[in-house]
């Protein structure tokens, strides 16, 4: 998987055997020796950090599915049964729960990253265009897994998300009863979901393999964006960057800690510990807070299907995102304009993610009082009308033009100019 | 042996056709024997026979109150009968269509009794936004109809959206009067 020379030397008759039948040794060992740019801040880290997030997901999803029932007249009750009766379940449940929440955090970071650094620019399209996908399986994931407990969000939740699908011309509404087996989400659409959402970290599993597979085969970015060229500029991934990665694992972990001993529900919502009722919609639906922008973007239009289409582009836009970034510059270091719209543009995503979880008619920021007392001032409709607008700009507009207009900073001739100065430092090449 | 010198003629002087049909017919076979397989795997996620046998229940409806309503699950959905006040059918009757985003006349709503007359006091519709499927709240909404709490879509007295995102008007489900006072669902 490495695109290095190997260095590895089987030492005993039986690795020397193996080497020789399955080189799955070398392969390991060539992993953990891949030159690294020296360079990498711990923004970098996020990709080890997100590796843990899957494997703890994957495991402590087992065992829940081990005391889980996916029937509507149980699974709410055997829930609450793992948190109360099942030994160490009180731990597990909320590692998982709480883990969702994480896993979505340390990939919101991980991708804001690398739209800093220009991660997705030549030669790692297929790299990013692998992590957008990642990135769409996991939202699916973490929709269905969110319907298992079957609260009044899980179940009001499903009904509204399966409910986009019927807003497709002609064919929605027998699309959307095939996807539930039946006229409502029911027993037929827990059963599935279910079956899907134990599925779909696996396919993740795969494609975390070619998304590391393709980094690579074209070597880390940085976060100068420079592409390494001599040894000078790089160090062994192990044990240079095995120590950070497990440094900011280590940093990363207290703060999941938090959650899971001290707060296990505050990232979730109140309303989900009321059994499903198919008879009444909770006041206030909303969706957990790493889908809250999107929920925005489909609020903050009024038509049903161009709503859909819109929450639909934010993420395929994506997936374009090479080819509509015009500027050769990777890092946004170099880019004293870009660099700016890109802060708007992270500060406009939070926007809407508070504008998703407010109710659309309220004010969200006030301008003064009027005659007869009411509030004033902007509302969270057209505040997520604005925010969605940046969004898209962003992408189609201001990246597409700023590369053909902005004048970039001068760039260091190497990563290792750039760490070290413009002195010769062959000395300070790091014990091997 | 005649059969052995047919054997040494170059197959590629005397094959190029029927090798190109035979490369066809077993594609098309496999295509097929594909998608017939393909289709159970795919159709087993539509509505199973018991679901779609769920079929129908019977509402007295003279038991519903002036002003209340009644909200029964059938086939997953709440139906909700609503006796309407005179004024709320004064105020449905009276609206202009035109005014409705997707119009439809009071009466159009309604289904006759078997003697052909129309009680416009019993509205009997799937109380389901046609948004994104949540359960409007009553006597409530700039309409004094039904409000949905998901993402604001009003309904007047007579079901019909008036203003917020969804498109259409609260769908009348196939429901016939068995006698003076019991419709039948489904």
């Amino acid at each position: 998987m490495s695109g290095h020379p190997s260095t590895y030397e089987p030492k005993y008759a039986a690795t020397k055997w193996l080497d020789t039948r399955l080189p799955i040794v070398r392969m390991g060992a060539d992993f953990m020796t891949f030159p690294s740019p020296r360079n990498l801040n711990y923004w970098y880290t996020f990709g080890g950090i997100l590796t843990l997030c899957l494997a703890s997901q994957i495991i402590t999803g087992i065992i829940l599915a081990m005391h889980y029932v996916p029937h509507v007249d149980l699974a709410f009750d055997s829930v609450q049964r793992i948190r109360r009766d099942v030994p160490f379940g009180w731990l597990l449940q909320p590692m998982h729960a709480v883990g969702a929440s994480m896993f979505f955090l340390a990939v919101y970071v991980h991708m804001f990253r690398g739209l800093y650094y220009g991660s997705y620019k030549a030669p790692r399209e297929v790299l990013w265009i692998i992590g957008c996908l990642i990135y769409l399986i996991m939202m699916a994931t973490g929709f269905l897994g969110y319907t298992l407990p079957w609260g009044q969000m899980s179940f009001w939740g499903a009904t509204v998300i399966t409910g986009f699908f019927g807003a497709v011309p002609v064919v929605g509404e027998s699309l959307q009863q095939w996807l539930l087996g039946g006229y409502a989400v029911d027993n037929a659409t827990l059963n599935r979901f279910f079956a899907l959402h134990y599925l779909l970290p696996f396919v993740i599993a795969g494609l975390v393999g070619l998304h590391v597979w393709a980094l690579h085969h074209v070597g880390q970015n940085n976060p100068i964006g420079i592409t390494t060229k001599t040894k000078q500029d790089t160090l062994s991934f192990h044990p240079y960057y095995t120590i950070k990665d497990g440094f900011a694992v280590v940093v990363f972990l207290l703060i999941f800690a938090f959650f899971i001993f001290y707060q296990p529900d505050a990232l979730g919502h109140a309303d989900n510990y009321i059994e499903a009722d198919a008879l009444k919609t909770p006041p206030h639906i909303v969706p957990e807070w790493y889908f809250l922008p999107f929920y925005a973007i489909l609020r903050a239009v009024p038509d049903k299907l161009l709503g859909i289409v819109l929450m639909l582009g934010a993420i395929v836009v994506l997936f374009v995102l090479p080819w509509l970034d015009t500027s050769k510059v990777r890092s946004m270091r170099f880019r004293p304009v870009a660099k700016w719209f890109f802060w708007i543009f992270l500060f406009f995503c939070f926007i809407l993610g508070w504008c998703g979880a407010e109710t659309p008619d309220n004010i969200a920021i006030p301008f003064g009082v009027d005659a007869a007392g009411q509030v004033r001032g902007l509302n969270f409709t057209w505040l997520s009308r604005i925010a969605t607008i940046y969004y898209f700009a962003y992408f189609v507009l201001i990246l597409p033009i700023l590369g053909l207009v902005e004048t970039p900073k001068d760039r260091p001739d190497s990563i290792t100019k750039a760490v070290l100065g413009d002195t010769k430092h062959t000395a300070i090449l790091p014990a091997e | 042996m005649s059969d052995d010198k047919k054997l040494d003629i170059p197959s590629a002087v005397e094959d190029e056709g029927k090798r190109d049909f035979i490369f066809i017919a077993t594609g098309a076979a496999a295509a097929a024997g594909a998608v017939s397989l393909g289709w159970p795997l795919v159709a087993q996620m539509g509505k199973a026979a018991d679901t779609l046998a769920a079929g129908s229940i019977e509402i007295d409806v003279s038991k519903v109150a002036e002003g209340q309503q009644l909200k029964m699950l059938w086939r997953g959905k709440p139906v909700f009968v609503r006796h309407r006040t005179p004024a709320e059918i004064k105020i449905a009757e009276d609206t202009l269509i035109s005014d409705c985003p997707d119009p439809e006349e009071d009466s159009a709503r309604l289904i006759a009794k078997p003697d052909g007359s129309i009680d416009p006091r019993y509205l009997v519709m799937i109380g389901v936004c046609t948004h994104f499927g949540c359960i409007p709240v009553g006597e409530s909404g700039d309409f004094n109809g039904w409000y949905c709490p998901c993402h604001g879509s009003h309904y007047d007295t007579s079901g019909r959206i008036r203003k917020g995102p969804a498109p259409k008007n609260m769908e009348i489900p196939e429901y016939k009067y068995v006698s003076d006072t019991v419709i039948k669902v489904g």
